[in-house]
């Protein structure tokens, strides 16, 4: 459906704001669509008067949830990478919710990582840390030359208009159905776009001024718009939050890769990395019938049904050791002409 | 540079005041840290509470089947096996811990009839399992910890005479940037909205709990503040980020008018008999139907017929070690 | 159709601040907030306003328009004429910050001295059993989404700065009836507090708290005046008092 929908959008059939029409006014009778659907009813009605018993709704891909984000330790939920004393949790942190989150996971995630990870991680490491990192004057005078840059730009743009922009640009290119010519394009409209957010300019005073703070947003919105057309675009199919209509099957191989984006001086880099190997014990909670359809024959050699029998049986009573396993797996495999 | 800028001393610096952050900032309270919480909105109106369906976790109280294999199990194909194996299984393990937490704290879910915390079915978890509050669960699990947060608030005023002694709240204040030592954080730099004036809050660890990256959309269910703070300034400072090509968008969000723009339709409309239609007036899915197929038809393919060696007994989940 | 809508905003600050007229577009279906938007991403990119969630769910975007305390975000401008000038001005109880934008500090301080939930010695985590009827009557006041509209409109405090330090307003009256209602909270002194602490003596039932409510809870009906009620109980029959916490236990 997703698909089909951006197709007619994007085919120039799309309703006058950029969607489609989702119509159950004339198909059902009022009665029937207030009985089925009261709360949706009610809630379009009081927020917008938009009668979805007498006409369609404009409706189209809406950006909902990130699960990419910091990449962390996943016990003290500690930032990987060059940095010490960076913790990360919640929708900001990445890995947990792979290429698509469950509904409810957010909520218990929140939970589990910010409390138990975060906060006990962050904790333990200012315990142990010992002497304290020192704040240099230097790099608090360049926050504050950077924070007010905005107010120094007299012929500086909008940054309403640029904030519009971006978003046009990553609804179009990076939205729900992605392929490597749009983010291609994405890419070097952002690029256009960085030199001009570094032009953004504030009117009026420091208090309470939101053009100041969108000036000073539109900074970290580009980055994380860089990330993820560069990340979309080097992922070759499609999994879970990431659809390329040029790759439209999930490949087992690209499963086991994980994009990493990291900032050097020409700006964001994205490079592969292993993902980390699931244990055993793990991958035994599941069927391997159901796992060829993600995993590689190579690793399913590891899975309790993934070798011979004799290789089964060994398991059960526990004298095998995973590297016998897996060498005796691959041999029967090889017996078998997988 | 002339302008005087306020520089306080913490040990644990949280950006963010939703679920993540609140949770970091009463364990390392609890840890006996002296913690600042930076938001960019008043305190208690994250972009949590728009969670509305409710928290996931393997309590089994509607189903007793259900245990943190299944969660994780759930989350593992939710996720199409992308996730990091060891955080799906802490976080399917952990869960039913924390949300029973919350009720210490005063969280009031909805209740099974034997008096426990009711569980509902969601699109993807096997069992009944999401904790909830109606409709409003993301606003109770905020409005929990932002109380719990006082509470520990009033016990430093009692023991240390003063309310903001172990824990204080920087309301409507945004972090331009974390501030390092060499490889090590050793502080961040912001602003007060209020006021346009600057601080800096030295702090060797530093929790970011700065939501997602929504508003960089045009048509989003997110919120202004999702600018991807959080995202930007690890990255500026050092640090990675992991599957940036993977966002979550809902096929049919509102479009138009503004006043709901972002505001998802449930997959009912169309289960009740609601139709696509395009600018032409045409019912569209049909030219579609075929691919449909095709798609189904190649997401089977790549299953491979199941070969088993003779006597193998197939397995089962309950079989599988712990 | 779209059309030029009239609208009155308040600018200023601390120091003072007038109403400034100005024209802005309008579209189908648009809310306040939408509008206000419009003219900060138009013609006044400095205007202060505070909004988080834009769906009534957050209570960010409180002020009043046309001199009625309500969410910007729930306010459809439909509910105007396409003529009538629309004047959005910033809660009156509270001090201005810029704009739109107001000091809510006071609903915080008053936060800060309600004592907390005290959970149930002998329990331990994951034991708690309540009863969903027992619940229901909390829950109706943790559905509070603290937009401060009540706060705002209670005449003992609008325009009564005096009684400030003495009143806690209905926002926090429906915390202390939540916490009195909670099947399991140990503490036993809510209404006394409530009475003696909080100022609930001074409010004198007049419902306009209930009637500013986004969230439509009977704040009056099923939170002060049971609160009212009971603390004259407990005043002079200790053992309806005992009785009722008894009971309390016994049924949860």
């Amino acid at each position: 459906m997703a698909r089909a929908i951006n197709s007619e959008i994007k085919a120039g059939r799309g309703s006058p704001h950029g969607g489609i029409f989702l119509d159950i006014a004339s198909r059902r009778t009022p009665e029937y669509i207030r009985k089925r659907l009261p709360s949706m009813y009610h809630q379009f009605k009081e927020l917008a008067d938009v009668d979805i018993t007498a006409e369609p709704m404009e409706i189209g891909p809406t950006c909902h949830y990130v699960m990419g984000g910091v990449e962390v330790d996943p016990d003290s939920a500690a930032a990987r990478g060059s940095i010490e004393g960076l913790f990360a949790a919640g929708e900001v942190s990445g890995g947990m919710h792979g290429s698509n989150r469950l509904g409810g996971n957010s909520l218990s995630d929140l939970l589990v990582f910010g409390r138990r990870r975060a906060g006990v991680g962050a904790a333990e490491y200012a315990t142990k840390i010992g002497e304290r990192p020192k704040v240099a004057q230097s790099d608090v005078d360049e926050a504050v030359t950077e924070a007010l840059a905005p107010f120094t730009r007299d012929s500086g743009e909008n940054p309403f208009a640029l904030q519009a922009e971006l978003q046009q640009n990553m609804n179009d290119l990076v939205g729900l159905i992605r392929t490597a010519d749009e983010l291609e394009q994405a890419i070097k409209r952002l690029q256009e776009l960085a030199a001009r957010v570094h032009n953004a300019a504030a009117t009026g005073g420091r208090a309470y001024n939101p053009s100041w703070h969108l000036a000073l947003d539109l900074r970290n919105m580009l980055l994380v718009s860089e990330c993820a057309a560069k990340a979309a675009l080097m992922r070759q199919e499609s999994r879970g939050g990431h659809t390329r209509d040029d790759f439209p099957k999930m490949d087992p191989v690209w499963r086991k890769v994980n994009l990493i984006c990291k900032l050097d001086e020409s700006g964001v880099q994205v490079v592969k990395q292993d993902i980390p190997e699931i244990p055993t014990r793990l991958l035994d909670l599941f069927e391997i019938d159901e796992l060829h359809k993600y995993m590689t024959d190579e690793e399913l050699t590891r899975h309790r049904d993934g070798g011979s029998l004799s290789d089964t049986t060994a398991a059960s009573e526990g004298g095998a050791v995973n590297g016998v396993r897996r060498e005796t797996a691959r041999l029967a495999r090889r017996r078998r002409g997988w | 540079m002339s302008e005087e800028i306020e520089r306080l001393s913490y040990d644990v610096v949280v950006v963010g005041a939703g679920g993540a952050g609140l949770s970091a900032a009463i364990a390392a309270r609890q840890a006996g840290k002296r913690v600042a919480i930076v938001c960019k909105s008043l305190f208690g109106k994250a972009h949590t509470v728009m969670a509305e369906g409710g928290a996931a976790a393997a309590m089994g109280n509607v189903n007793p089947n259900d245990n943190w294999e299944v969660h994780f199990r759930d989350t593992m194909r939710g996720g199409k096996f992308l996730n990091h194996w060891r955080m799906a299984e802490v976080h399917a393990k952990e869960a039913p811990d924390r949300i029973w937490e919350l009720e210490t704290y005063g969280a009031l879910f909805d209740r099974t009839p034997e008096g426990k915390i009711s569980q509902r079915n969601f699109g993807g978890h096997e069992y009944p399992r999401l904790a909830h509050v109606g409709d409003r669960t993301g606003l109770e699990l905020i409005r929990t910890m932002q109380q719990k947060i006082v509470s520990l608030q009033q016990e430093d005023k009692r023991d240390h005479g003063s309310y903001e002694s172990h824990i204080r709240v920087f309301a409507e204040a945004t972090i331009t940037r974390l501030l390092t030592d060499g490889n090590k954080i050793a502080g961040v730099f912001g602003y007060q909205r209020k006021t346009g004036e600057f601080f800096c809050l030295d702090a060797p660890a530093v929790v970011l709990a700065a939501g997602g990256i929504g508003k960089s959309f045009k048509v989003t269910s997110n919120s202004w503040e999702y600018t991807g703070d959080g995202h930007a300034m690890a990255l500026l400072a050092g640090a990675t980020l992991i599957n940036m090509e993977c966002i979550q968008f809902h096929p049919t969000g509102m479009v138009w008018p503004p006043s709901v723009r972002g505001i998802l339709v449930t997959e009912s409309v169309r289960g009740d008999g609601g139709v696509l239609k395009n600018s032409e007036g045409k019912r569209f899915m049909f030219n579609y139907v075929p691919e449909v197929f095709k798609a189904v038809r190649d997401h089977r393919g790549r299953g491979r017929p199941l070969v088993r060696g003779p006597g193998q007994q197939p397995a089962s989940p309950g079989a599988a070690a712990p | 159709m779209g059309y030029d809508a009239k609208l009155r905003v308040w600018r200023g600050d601390d120091e003072g601040g007038e109403l400034k007229d100005f024209t802005v577009e309008v579209n189908e279906g648009e809310v306040v907030l939408d509008v206000i938007h419009r003219l900060q991403a138009t013609q006044a990119p400095d205007l202060a306003v505070r909004w988080n969630c834009k769906a009534g769910k957050c209570g960010s975007c409180s002020a009043e328009v046309n001199g009625r305390p309500r969410l910007m975000c729930m306010t459809r401008m439909n509910t105007f004429t396409e003529q009538e000038t629309v004047t959005v001005t910033p809660l009156r109880t509270f001090p201005v910050v810029r704009d739109l934008v107001t000091d809510v500090s006071f609903n915080y301080e008053k936060a800060l001295e309600m004592p907390a939930f005290q959970p149930p010695a002998e329990l331990k985590p994951g034991e708690y059993r309540m009863a969903q009827v027992d619940v229901e009557r909390s829950q109706e006041f943790r559905k509070c989404i603290e937009c401060f509209l009540c706060q705002n409109t209670c005449h003992v405090v609008r325009d009564h700065d005096e009684n400030k330090p003495a009143f806690s307003g209905p926002r926090m009256f429906i915390r202390a009836a939540e916490l009195d209602m909670h099947p399991l909270d140990a503490a036993e002194n809510r209404k006394e507090f409530a009475q003696e602490s909080q100022g609930l003596g001074m409010c004198n039932i007049t419902k306009c708290c209930t009637e500013v409510c986004p969230e439509g809870i009977h704040i009056t009906d099923n939170a002060i005046i049971p609160m009212k009620e009971r603390v004259v109980d407990r005043k002079y029959d200790p053992l309806v008092w005992l009785g009722s916490k008894i009971f309390k236990r016994a049924g949860a």
